[in-house]
C-alpha cells in the first residue's frame, strides 16, 4: 500500500509551508467549540488543510502553547470540512480528553490559535461506481464517516450506518447521520441508548439486506478487528481507519506500526500515519498486534539487538 | 549578516543544522515540508546490512519535554536504501550523512565498503549498538570496541568520506572514548546519541515500551548534551564536533556551537514541528547577529574562552587592555 495511492493529489501552490502536494502545517483559529457528550468539537480555521481534504484523513495538532512540555503532536480524524469559498476553509475534528494533551485542548476558547499539520495519511478508498456499503463507527471513530458517508451518497451508492459505544456519552454522529442517510443504527454496550450490545450485533443483518459489496469502519481496535471478520464471513472487504498512537504523524518517527500483509503475501511492519490510518481489514494481522511475528519482514534481522 | 557556512572536517556546508538519525526517515518525507538541499544535510535513520523489522509496539512513550523510543531499527537494509533512497536524496540536492549500525565490526566494515563508490557526503557511524561478539556489551560504552570499529571503518571507507563517531552519553567518561575514537582515526565526532530510560505504566504495571528500556531525546536531555560537547571539545579540542540533543530553536543550537560544535542536528524537534531544520537556521543566524559573530567559524567553542578574551575577540575592548 502507497502512500498516496488513494490520492490526495493537491494542485497548485499554497501560502503554508508546503513545497510539493501534499500536507501543509499551518496556523489555524478555533472558530468554535461545541460539547456533544463526553467529546469536544473544534471547528478551526485552516483554509490550507481543509483544501486537499479526502475522507479518512487526520489532522496532527499541537498541544500546550508555546514553550510545551508536550512535544508530540496528537491526531484526529477529520470531517465537516469546507474547502470554503467566500469565507476561509474550515475542518472540524472531535476530541476526547484521556490525557494531559486532549484536556489542554478541550480547554482551549475560540480564538486560540493551533499549529496544524494536514491532511494526513491515506484516506477511504471509494469505488468508481456506486456499491452499496455499510459504515460502523464505534465511538467517536464515527468522526471520519460522516463525510464518507457524504461522499458515497453524492455518487448514488446505498448505505447504512451503524454507530456504537460503551454509553450514550460516549455516541458521536448520530444525529448528523441521520440527517444525512435517514436513518442510523444505534449501539451501546449498557443499552443506555438503542440497541443493547456490540455494533457487530446487527451488522450482518445490515449487510444481508442491503446487499452490502463493502463495509467501512473506524474505531477501536478490537472493533475493527470484529468487523473485519463479519465483513469476511460475508465474503466482502473492510477498509478499516486506525486509532494507534503516533508520534509525528508525518512518517518519520516509525512509533505508529502494524504488521500488515503486502500485496506480495509478505508481511511488514508499516506507519499506521503514512501507510494508514485506512488499511484493508483482511490484510491487518490483528492478532500479532504488539507482537513481533517470526515470519514478519526483517525480523530475522532482529538477533542480538 | 553572519556567514552560515560551516566544515565537518573536510565537507563544506552552506550552514550548520542538519537532521539527527532516526528523526528524518531519509529525508523524502520531510521534503513535503521544506527543501531538503537548504538545510544542512540529511543524516538517515541508521542503516544496516539486512532489512529489521524492528521492536513491538508499544514503541514510544512521551515523557516531559521528550520522549522515549524502542524502534529496535527498523530499517529497510542496505541494499534497498542504495537503490531507493540514497539516488532521492541526490537527486533532490541534499548533502547525505550516512549513518551506519552494526552488531560486529565485520558488519558495519561491511557497511562501509558498500558505501565506497556511493555519493555519500559524510558517514556517521551509529556505535550505540550491541557487539554481539562481546556479550551484547554497547560498542559506544567500551573505549576499545569503540576504537576498532572507527578504525576498521576509517580504513574500509573512501578515504576522502570523513567517518564521524556518534557517541553515547551513558558512559562515565566520555572524554576518554572521544579520544580513543579520535586516536582510532575519526575525522570527527556525533553527539549525543539518546540515554537510556524506562516508563513504567501504572495501570498495567508493565515496562511502557514493547522493548522495555528506550532512548530519551528531546529538550529534557539537553544540558546533558551541552555538556558532553562541552567536555568531548576540550578533550580533542582538534576534532569538529556535530552536536545533538533536544534543540527545538536556534537560540539551543547556539548553546551547542558555543560548547565547540560545529554543526548541529534537529532530532525530536522535527515530530512536533516539521519545519525546524528551516526555522532554526534562521533563528540561528539572528542569533549570530544579535551576538555580533561575524560567521559560525567564529562561534564555535566560543563559550570556552574567558570573558576577557571573548571581549578582545569582540572587540568590544582594545587587546593591549587585556594584556596590560
Amino acid at each position: 500500500m502507497a502512500f498516496g495511492a488513494g490520492g490526495s493529489p493537491v494542485t497548485g501552490g499554497n501560502q503554508a509551508t508546503s513545497t510539493e502536494s501534499g500536507p501543509v502545517q499551518e496556523v489555524g483559529e478555533i472558530f468554535d467549540v461545541t460539547r456533544y457528550g463526553s467529546y469536544t468539537q473544534f471547528t478551526v480555521v485552516a483554509p490550507g488543510v481543509a483544501r486537499a481534504f479526502q475522507p479518512g484523513q487526520f489532522v496532527a495538532v499541537a498541544v500546550g502553547g508555546p514553550d510545551t512540555s508536550m512535544l508530540l503532536r496528537r491526531s484526529f480524524a477529520l470531517y465537516g470540512v469546507k474547502p470554503g469559498t467566500d469565507f476561509a476553509g474550515t475542518i472540524q475534528f472531535v476530541v476526547a480528553a484521556h490525557g494531559r494533551g486532549t484536556e489542554w485542548l478541550v480547554r482551549q476558547p475560540v480564538g486560540t490559535k493551533l499549529d496544524l499539520v494536514g491532511p494526513l495519511g491515506v484516506p477511504f478508498p471509494i469505488p468508481r461506481e456506486p456499491v452499496p456499503a455499510v459504515l460502523v463507527g464505534g465511538g467517536y471513530g464515527s468522526a471520519p464517516l460522516l463525510p464518507l458517508a457524504e461522499r458515497l451518497l453524492a455518487q448514488g451508492s446505498d448505505i447504512r450506518m451503524i454507530l456504537g459505544a460503551a454509553t450514550a456519552d460516549r455516541l458521536f454522529g448520530q444525529l448528523a447521520a441521520k440527517r444525512l442517510i435517514g436513518s442510523v443504527t444505534v449501539t451501546t454496550d449498557d443499552g443506555t441508548a438503542g440497541q443493547r450490545g456490540r455494533v457487530t450485533d446487527p451488522l450482518p443483518s445490515a449487510i444481508e439486506q442491503l446487499g452490502a459489496q463493502l463495509v467501512y469502519a473506524c474505531g477501536p481496535m478490537p472493533m475493527l478487528r470484529a468487523v473485519g471478520e463479519v465483513a469476511q464471513a460475508h465474503a466482502i472487504p473492510a477498509q478499516v481507519a486506525v486509532e494507534e498512537s503516533m508520534a509525528c504523524g508525518i512518517g518519520v518517527c516509525m512509533t505508529c506500526v502494524l504488521p500488515v500483509r503486502g500485496n506480495d503475501g509478505v508481511s511488514r511492519f508499516v506507519r499506521s500515519c503514512v501507510e494508514g490510518p485506512v488499511f484493508d481489514a483482511g490484510r491487518v494481522r490483528w492478532a500479532d498486534v504488539g507482537t513481533l511475528p517470526a515470519d514478519l519482514h526483517g525480523a530475522d534481522g532482529m538477533g542480538g539487538h | 549578516m553572519a556567514d552560515m557556512s560551516t566544515r565537518l572536517a573536510s565537507l563544506a556546508l552552506p550552514n550548520p543544522v542538519l537532521t539527527a538519525s532516526g528523526c528524518a526517515a531519509a529525508g523524502r518525507e520531510l521534503a513535503q515540508f521544506f527543501d531538503v538541499s537548504a538545510i544542512g544535510g540529511v543524516v538517515t535513520k541508521s542503516i544496516m546490512q539486512r532489512p529489521r523489522s524492528g521492536r513491538p509496539t508499544p514503541r514510544m512513550a512521551e515523557t516531559p519535554s521528550g520522549m522515549l523510543n524502542s524502534i529496535g531499527l527498523q530499517g529497510p537494509g542496505i541494499d534497498s536504501f542504495l537503490a531507493n533512497d540514497l539516488p532521492w536524496l541526490r537527486e533532490h540536492g541534499a548533502r547525505a550523512v550516512v549513518s551506519i549500525a552494526g552488531g560486529s565490526t565485520d558488519e558495519y566494515v561491511a557497511l562501509a565498503k558498500r558505501l565506497y563508490r556511493e555519493p555519500v557526503d559524510l558517514i556517521e557511524v551509529n556505535i550505540s549498538c550491541p557487539n554481539v561478539e562481546s556479550r551484547g556489551q554497547v560498542f559506544a560504552c567500551d573505549p576499545l570496541a569503540a576504537s576498532q570499529v572507527i578504525s576498521a571503518v576509517r580504513r574500509a571507507a573512501h578515504p576522502s568520506t570523513p567517518i564521524f563517531a556518534k557517541l553515547s552519553p551513558d558512559v562515565t567518561d566520555i572524554g576518554q572514548i572521544a579520544r580513543a575514537v579520535a586516536d582510532a582515526g575519526a575525522d570527527g565526532i556525533s553527539l549525543i546519541n539518546t540515554l537510556l530510560g524506562m516508563v513504567i505504566d501504572t495501570e498495567t504495571l508493565q515496562p511502557a515500551l514493547g522493548g522495555v528500556t528506550g532512548g530519551l531525546s528531546g529538550p529534557a536531555i539537553r544540558p546533558v548534551a551541552v555538556r558532553c560537547v562541552w567536555q568531548v571539545h576540550r578533550a580533542v579540542p582538534h576534532l569538529p564536533l556535530l552536536g545533538m540533543g533536544g534543540i527545538m530553536t536556534g537560540k539551543d543550537a547556539l548553546q551547542f556551537i558555543l560548547a565547540g560544535a560545529s554543526a548541529v542536528s534537529v532530532g525530536t524537534a522535527v515530530f512536533h514541528d516539521p519545519t525546524a531544520p528551516i526555522r532554526i537556521i534562521r533563528e540561528l543566524e539572528a542569533e549570530l547577529d544579535r551576538c555580533g559573530f561575524a560567521s559560525v567559524a567564529d562561534a564555535v567553542g566560543f563559550a570556552h574562552r574567558t570573558p576577557a578574551e571573548q571581549a578582545a575577540l569582540r572587540g568590544t575592548i582594545d587587546v593591549e587592555e587585556i594584556n596590560a
